[in-house]
């Protein structure tokens, strides 16, 4: 079992999350052309190491967020929200509910 | 072998006799006892048959290593099979019988087998039994089939209960900051330091009582009860009756707590097991070092067994295992016990492998008044229900040979010892062989996470404290306490040098040697798959079962490592070693479910008018994980004229339906236009306010994710509903984009499913039953409320609600959703309105006969897999905006010509029948995949027959003239059908628009 620190809730179990998919994957516009999207939606590298993922806190707030995790360990070395607007007021927050 | 219980000592209750029965007899013990210090006590040898063989066996160990003594406890349902004898704490009553043996483990008409051993060598099965299909099959394959039944009945264990578990079982959840598995001295000395800093600690115990080696010596050497009430006092959490069975990801540990087995009468509210999920951010695992046997002949004969077992059985249990004894070692271990057993009245004679031993060893020995033989090991043992005498092996140069004989009537072995490195090596850490010490000890590893003891190959129990020690010191510093000073002791800590002994044999005999008793995997058996061409160690215990018994290999592997090694001429290191996995000790199928179970298996959603609609008569059926009204049968009526009523009712007058699960989302915010025009494939720019639009949207890749209506409600706020299975990917999918992609949209998305609950009302008389139901009739107009119009406004009694005027069924429709609280009553008004004009209520069966006469798609078409034009609704698709799946739904694949497409099926002569799930083949090509296939089916009132929705490769334009067989070979057979327009029924919708 994974243990995954949400940054608004603290860590809980991964059975409350779902898996997102690679957050390293800039998405087109809706409007490029199908080679984009190709691209985008089925080309995956098959990382053995340190990879990001965007998962859901599903059964806790609901938000987003992108877990920085190593394939071979499982080990998470950060998090943050997928949000880049709530991943940098929460930076700027004082106490973060991060534990280590 | 003579047992006796000693007068006094032991951690047993001599004022509290328990009663027991044992293969139908009636013996007793005392409470503190294992049932195996019962069973010995009372003098009870042969305690099993073994596997293949149905060898007697007796006990082999005193823990959970146990490989001879598995019996069956408990009677009719509360069975439980191969439960180790040593692990079983006695209750008054307690029932336990032998197992795989007819008609008792004493007199085993099975162990006929024994004589054909030969035949059961390794490998047996494969090579008698496997054929290679297709073009052996019948010869080694059939055989099986004849052969399976009678050597299922001789080969085996305990036989498990076929009825369902009548205990219950719970699941648990913890936190800590320290986990100490193992409460001997390295456990309790971690625990100790750790709750002394003040961090939270949970120390675990597998066995009833504290202690774990220190049980096992005599009282007085250490003063146990005061150190558990320090471990108390200083606020240790204590787990007794529970075993670390696997270690995972993140510092969760899982544990069984045996909550009642020791238990004469468990009360009923309690669990018979409890599995925990345990998060500790420090993990130190005493979990001490199993005794290794050593292999020679007839080493499985009852009376014989580890040195130390024989210690636990004498200072925990009170019983001296034998009178004239034999201890055949090879390391400084087993010389301990021996003072104690001779002070209690044994005869000891000592077999030490070694040549030469130290000063102190020998002193020692001399206090046992034992005689000792150097460079001497057991060879083979006599006697046939137990051991009667053993012949001796000396050292010769690098051989045994042969050196006479002795009486005894308890063999103990000390093979040396093996540290229980199985949990760290779940976290994928492999152990490292330490040839100075002949074992396997752990590896590094950077989790937080310390061994301590002898689990980390410490012998010594002073060390083991001072490791237990440093390793908590070393918990508290990582968990930011205060950096601690003690260095953990080196391994080891023995005075002689161990003399690594894994096989005693002489040249010319021929000798029964087990290695993993539990399987009757023998020495032969590992030399034959060595001459057969087996070098990898986990094909090696793959081809001969070693290690792969309840035991999972804790009595066995190292033998079998160093027999491979030895052939292969290799090292022990160089072979390999095996890799542990969860659980530690089995763990029963019950405690991973929990209360999991029946109908707790999964959660049940209930809507608002679950208990109206079974007081109105409704049987339910699921729809996902709601409970849904099926049909509403009247009177002596069956679920087929059931629906085909109500189907036809709301053709001709009004029906109503809970449409509850249905899922709702609360779209809010000044983009949100924006954002359901990105998501549907269909415009959803210019919907005015106060209507209502059927959308389709996509998944990324193109293929149809969902559909359903959304309402615009004012200028910034949207009501969507979505079908019932795929609400929370909708939901998820919509956070998701708004989340990670669409950033800068200002637009709120909230699953509001629960707050309003939604009742259909459909047919010709909808306005009228919904007239009577608003507080302003004339709200619901055709002129206020025409097809695909929104309305809020209130029911009778001041209840807001949503009306939008759409239909599933066909016929002139709304969908009315209010607050959940209110439906009941609503309800109520509108089935009094609804009944005065001859209409019905009706369920899921009936709303499936509407919409596949109008060939509208729900999830069983819209199956993932099924393109916008696949279901027939490619002109909905916008040219002239991008969209969700717009650019990936153009892919050449997609666009072909013979693609399955949505169609209607009838059946050529119209009084057949046919099934949903039938494959659509071509009549002179049944077979394979075939053309397509059937998603649904209904009796159709509108017609008079069956009717059908499915596809099928080119639709309707390529089928139109042509039959088709519809294929069901397993149910009903071939039916001829025709292939229509999915749109079966009022295709030009006159009915609904009118
Ligand atoms: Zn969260």
């Amino acid at each position: 079992m994974l243990r995954i620190p949400c940054p608004f809730c603290g860590t809980r179990d991964h059975s409350e999350f779902s898996y997102g998919g690679d957050a390293s994957v800039e998405y087109p516009a809706l409007e490029a052309p199908a080679e984009a999207w190709l691209e985008a939606v089925f080309q995956r590298d098959n990382i053995d190491g340190v990879q990001l993922e965007t998962w859901q806190h599903l059964h806790g707030c609901r938000m987003w967020i992108v877990v920085e995790r190593d394939t071979r360990s499982h080990e998470i070395h950060s998090v943050r929200p997928a949000h880049e607007g709530l991943a940098s007021a929460l930076a700027q927050s004082a106490d973060p509910v991060n534990e280590s | 072998m003579t047992a006796t219980r000693l007068a006094k000592g032991g951690y047993i209750d001599r004022d509290q006799l328990l009663n027991f029965t044992w293969d139908g007899r009636t013996l007793h013990g005392h409470a503190g006892d294992s049932l195996a210090s019962a069973l010995l006590a009372s003098n009870q040898q042969v305690l099993g048959r073994s596997f293949k063989y149905h060898r007697p066996r007796g006990l082999m160990s005193a823990g959970v290593e146990e490989s001879g003594a598995l019996v069956t406890i408990g009677r009719g349902d509360h069975r439980d099979a191969n439960v180790r004898a040593t692990t079983q704490e006695l209750y008054a009553g307690l029932v336990a019988q032998g197992q795989n043996a007819w008609p008792s483990v004493r007199f085993d008409a099975g162990s006929i087998s024994n004589l054909f051993g030969r035949f059961l060598a390794a490998g047996f099965y494969y090579k008698t039994f496997m054929g290679l299909p297709p073009f052996e099959w019948g010869s080694g394959t059939g055989m099986w089939m004849r052969y399976e039944k009678i050597i299922r009945k001789a080969a085996g264990m305990g036989e498990a209960s076929r009825s369902p578990d009548p205990d219950h079982y719970e699941h648990a959840h913890g936190y800590c900051d320290v986990l100490v598995v193992g409460s001997g001295p390295a456990g309790r000395g971690a625990a100790l330091t750790a709750a002394k800093a003040g961090v939270d600690v949970i120390l675990v115990e597998q066995e009833a009582i504290l202690g774990g080696d220190t049980l096992a010596q005599p009282q007085a050497a250490d003063n146990l009860a005061d150190q558990i009430k320090a471990l108390k006092g200083a606020g240790v959490r204590i787990m007794a009756r529970t075993t670390a069975f696997g270690l995972y990801d993140g510092g969760v540990a899982g544990l069984l707590e045996r909550v009642t087995d020791h238990l004469a009468e468990p009360p009923m509210w309690m669990p018979r097991q409890r599995c925990w999920t345990l998060r500790a951010r420090y993990t130190v695992l005493a979990t001490g070092a199993l005794e290794r046997h050593v292999a020679f002949g007839n080493n499985d004969r009852p009376g014989i067994m580890t040195a130390n077992a024989a210690r636990v059985y004498l200072n925990r249990f009170a019983v001296r295992a034998g009178e004239n004894i034999v201890i055949a070692t090879n390391n400084d271990s087993a010389y301990a016990g021996a003072a104690e057993l001779a002070q209690a009245g044994a005869s000891i004679q000592i077999l030490d492998a070694r040549k030469s031993i130290p000063d102190a060893i020998r002193a020692q020995a001399a206090d046992a008044h034992a005689a000792l033989r150097t460079g001497a090991a057991p060879l083979m043992a006599h006697g046939a229900k137990g051991i009667t005498a053993l012949d001796i092996a000396g050292q010769h140069a690098a051989n045994w040979r042969e050196a006479g004989k002795t009486d005894c009537d308890l063999l103990l072995v000390s093979g040396g010892w093996s540290p229980v490195v199985n949990l760290l090596s779940h976290r994928g850490v492999k152990p490292v062989w330490d040839a100075d010490l002949a074992c396997f000890v752990p590896g590094q590893t950077n989790e937080p996470l310390s061994m301590a003891g002898s689990a980390a190959g410490i012998w010594n129990d002073n060390a083991c404290l001072l490791s237990g020690q440093a390793a908590a010191e070393r918990a508290v510093a990582h968990l930011g306490g205060a950096q601690g000073s003690s260095a953990a002791p080196a391994p080891g800590g023995w005075q002689g040098a161990i003399t690594p002994l894994y096989e005693v044999k002489v040249p010319g005999r021929q000798l029964k040697s087990f290695v993993d008793p539990q399987h009757d995997v023998t020495t032969e058996d590992i030399r034959l798959a060595h001459r057969e061409g087996y070098v990898s160690v986990e094909h090696l215990k793959r081809y001969t079962t070693l290690g792969m018994a309840t035991d999972q290999g804790k009595m066995g592997n190292i033998i079998g490592l160093a027999l491979m090694a030895e052939a292969l001429g290799k090292e022990i290191p160089q072979v390999g070693t095996t890799t542990f996995r969860p659980p530690y000790t089995p763990v029963s199928l019950g405690a991973l479910k929990g209360r999991n179970v029946g109908n707790h298996f999964r959660a049940l959603r209930r809507t608002p008018l679950h208990e109206w609609n079974l007081e109105h008569g409704g049987t339910m059926t699921m729809a996902g994980l709601w409970h849904r009204p099926w049909y509403f049968a009247r009177s002596g009526e069956t679920i087929g004229d059931a629906y085909v009523r109500e189907a036809q009712t709301v053709r001709r007058t009004v029906g109503l339906c809970d449409v509850t699960s249905l899922g709702k989302i609360a779209i809010q915010g000044p983009d949100s236009t924006e954002l359901l025009n990105r998501i549907y494939s269909n415009p959803f720019a210019k919907l005015p306010i106060g209507k209502a639009r059927y959308g389709i949207m996509l998944r990324d890749d193109g293929f149809v994710m969902d559909d359903g209506t959304t309402w615009h409600l004012r200028e910034s706020e949207y009501f969507m509903t979505t079908t019932t299975a795929h609400a929370g990917k909708v939901m998820a999918f919509l956070e998701e984009l708004l989340q990670t992609r669409w950033t800068d949209l200002r637009v709120h998305v909230t699953s509001v499913s629960e707050q309003w609950a939604g009742v259909a009302v459909a047919g010709p008389k909808s306005r009228q039953v919904l007239e009577s139901c608003v507080e302003n009739p004339a709200a619901v107009s055709d002129a206020n409320l025409p097809f695909m119009g929104v309305l809020e406004t209130t029911l009778k009694g001041k209840v807001p609600c949503r009306i939008a005027r759409i239909s599933f069924s066909g016929e002139r429709a709304f969908e009315v959703y209010l607050p959940s609280d209110f439906c009941p009553d609503i309800m109520d008004a509108l089935w009094e309105s609804a009944r005065s004009m001859n209409g019905c209520l009706y369920g899921l069966e009936a709303l499936g006969a509407l919409r596949i006469e109008k060939g509208h798609v729900t999830g069983a078409e819209l199956d993932g897999r099924v393109t916008i034009e696949d279901a027939g609704l490619g002109r909905m698709a916008s040219d002239k905006k991008p969209y969700i799946g717009s650019a990936l739904r153009k892919r050449p694949d997609m666009a072909r010509d013979n693609r399955p497409r949505l169609v209607g099926i009838f059946p050529r002569d119209r009084r057949e029948i046919f099934n949903a799930g039938s494959l659509l083949c071509a009549p002179d090509h049944i077979e394979g995949y075939g053309e397509g296939w059937i998603t649904a089916v209904t009796h159709s009132p509108a017609l008079g027959h069956w009717i059908g929705l499915g596809f099928i490769s080119g639709g309707h334009s390529q089928w139109h003239d042509k039959t088709v067989v519809c294929a069901d070979p397993i149910r009903k057979g071939n039916t001829a059908v025709e292939i229509v327009s999915p749109h079966m029924f009022d295709p030009d919708g006159e009915r609904m628009y009118g």
